[in-house]
C-alpha cells in the first residue's frame, strides 16, 4: 500500500536531484530549471501531507509556491539574458567579479 | 492512498525527467526533460486528490514557465559553450554533498517511517473536496426582509480551494498578486535593451 512516507520518499529524491543540478551545472538556465525541481519537490511534499491529514491548508499553500516559482522564473530568466548581453555566455564561471 | 500502479509509473517518469534534467548537455534538452517531470508531478497531484493543482501545474509550470525558458533558451546563443564542459570543476566534491544530503535526509525518512504513525491510513479524502460555508440568507417574509445565518457544505476540489484563498487566506492572496506584479515590473525592467546605455 503506497503511504505518506512514500511520497515524501520521491519528493526528497526529487529535491536531491535539484540539489546536485545547482550544485554541479555551469549553464545558468539548467541551475534555474533544477530550482524549479526543488520547488516541485515542495509542492510534493505539502500535497502528500494534505492528502494524509484531510487538511486543505497544504493545497492553498502549494498555490502560493506555485505564485512564486513562476516570479521566480522570470526574474531568473531576465537576469540571465542581462547577464548574455553583459558577458556574452550564460556559464556560472564567468562571473566572477567578486572572486577578488 | 491509490493503486500503487500509478504511484510508481509516474513517480518513475518524475524521477527519470529530474535526472535528464541534471545530465543533458543541451539546455533545451534539458528544458523537455523538465516538462517531462513537470507533467508527472501533476499526475501524482491527481493520485493525492489535489485536481485543481494538478490543473494549476500544467497550465503554470507546462504552459506559462515552460515557454518562458524555451525563449530564452531561443535569446542566449547555446552553440557557442557547445565544446566545453557543461559541469563545474567541483562538481566532484558537490556530488559528495549531494550524496551525503540523500544519505542524512533519506536515512531520516527510512528511520522515523519505521517509528511514527506516518504509515498510518489516511484522512478521509472527502474532507478535500468540501468545506463549510456560512452565508447571510436573505427572504422576504410578509413583505420584510429577514436576513437569517445558514451554514452550507460546497462540494468540490476546486470550490475548497476557492473559498481557503478568497476568505481564509485572502491577505496573502493579495500580496501574492502584487509579488506578481513587481516579478513582471522586474523583469521588464532587467530585459529592456535600452537598460545598458543607464550606467
Amino acid at each position: 500500500m503506497i503511504g505518506v512516507t512514500h511520497y515524501v520518499a520521491l519528493s526528497f529524491l526529487l529535491f536531491a536531484i535539484g540539489v546536485t543540478g545547482v550544485l554541479i551545472r555551469r549553464n545558468l538556465l539548467t541551475v534555474l530549471m533544477s530550482i524549479e525541481l526543488i520547488l516541485n519537490a515542495a509542492n510534493l511534499n505539502l500535497i502528500a501531507f494534505s492528502r494524509q491529514l484531510g487538511d486543505l491548508n497544504g493545497q492553498l499553500f502549494a498555490v502560493f509556491v506555485i505564485t512564486l516559482a513562476a516570479g521566480e522564473a522570470a526574474i531568473g530568466l531576465a537576469i540571465i539574458i542581462s547577464m548574455y548581453r553583459l558577458k556574452g555566455s550564460v556559464n556560472l564561471d564567468d562571473a566572477s567579479e567578486l572572486k577578488g | 492512498m491509490t493503486a500503487p500502479f500509478f504511484f510508481w509509473f509516474f513517480a518513475a517518469i518524475v524521477v527519470f525527467g529530474a535526472v535528464g534534467v541534471v545530465a543533458m548537455r543541451q539546455p533545451v534538452h534539458s528544458a523537455l526533460f523538465l516538462l517531462l517531470s513537470f507533467f508527472g508531478v501533476a499526475a501524482l497531484f491527481i493520485t493525492l486528490n489535489a485536481e485543481f493543482l494538478a490543473a494549476v501545474q500544467v497550465l503554470v509550470y507546462a504552459g506559462g514557465i515552460m515557454v518562458l525558458f524555451l525563449f530564452t533558451i531561443m535569446l542566449v546563443n547555446i552553440r557557442r559553450t557547445a565544446g566545453q564542459p557543461y559541469v563545474h570543476r567541483q562538481a566532484g566534491a558537490a556530488l559528495l554533498v549531494a550524496f551525503f544530503l540523500l544519505a542524512v535526509v533519506g536515512g531520516t525518512i527510512v528511520a522515523s517511517s519505521r517509528t511514527s504513525g506516518l504509515a498510518d491510513a489516511p484522512a478521509d479524502p472527502a474532507k478535500l473536496s468540501t468545506t463549510t460555508i456560512s452565508r447571510m440568507m436573505t427572504e422576504t417574509v410578509d413583505g420584510k426582509t429577514v436576513k437569517t445565518p445558514v451554514t452550507e457544505q460546497v462540494a468540490g476540489n476546486s470550490q475548497a480551494v476557492a473559498w481557503g484563498l478568497y476568505r481564509d487566506y485572502l491577505l496573502p492572496f493579495e500580496v501574492a498578486s502584487v509579488f506578481l506584479l513587481v516579478a513582471m515590473i522586474g523583469a521588464v525592467v532587467l530585459g529592456k535593451r535600452t537598460m545598458e546605455h543607464v550606467d
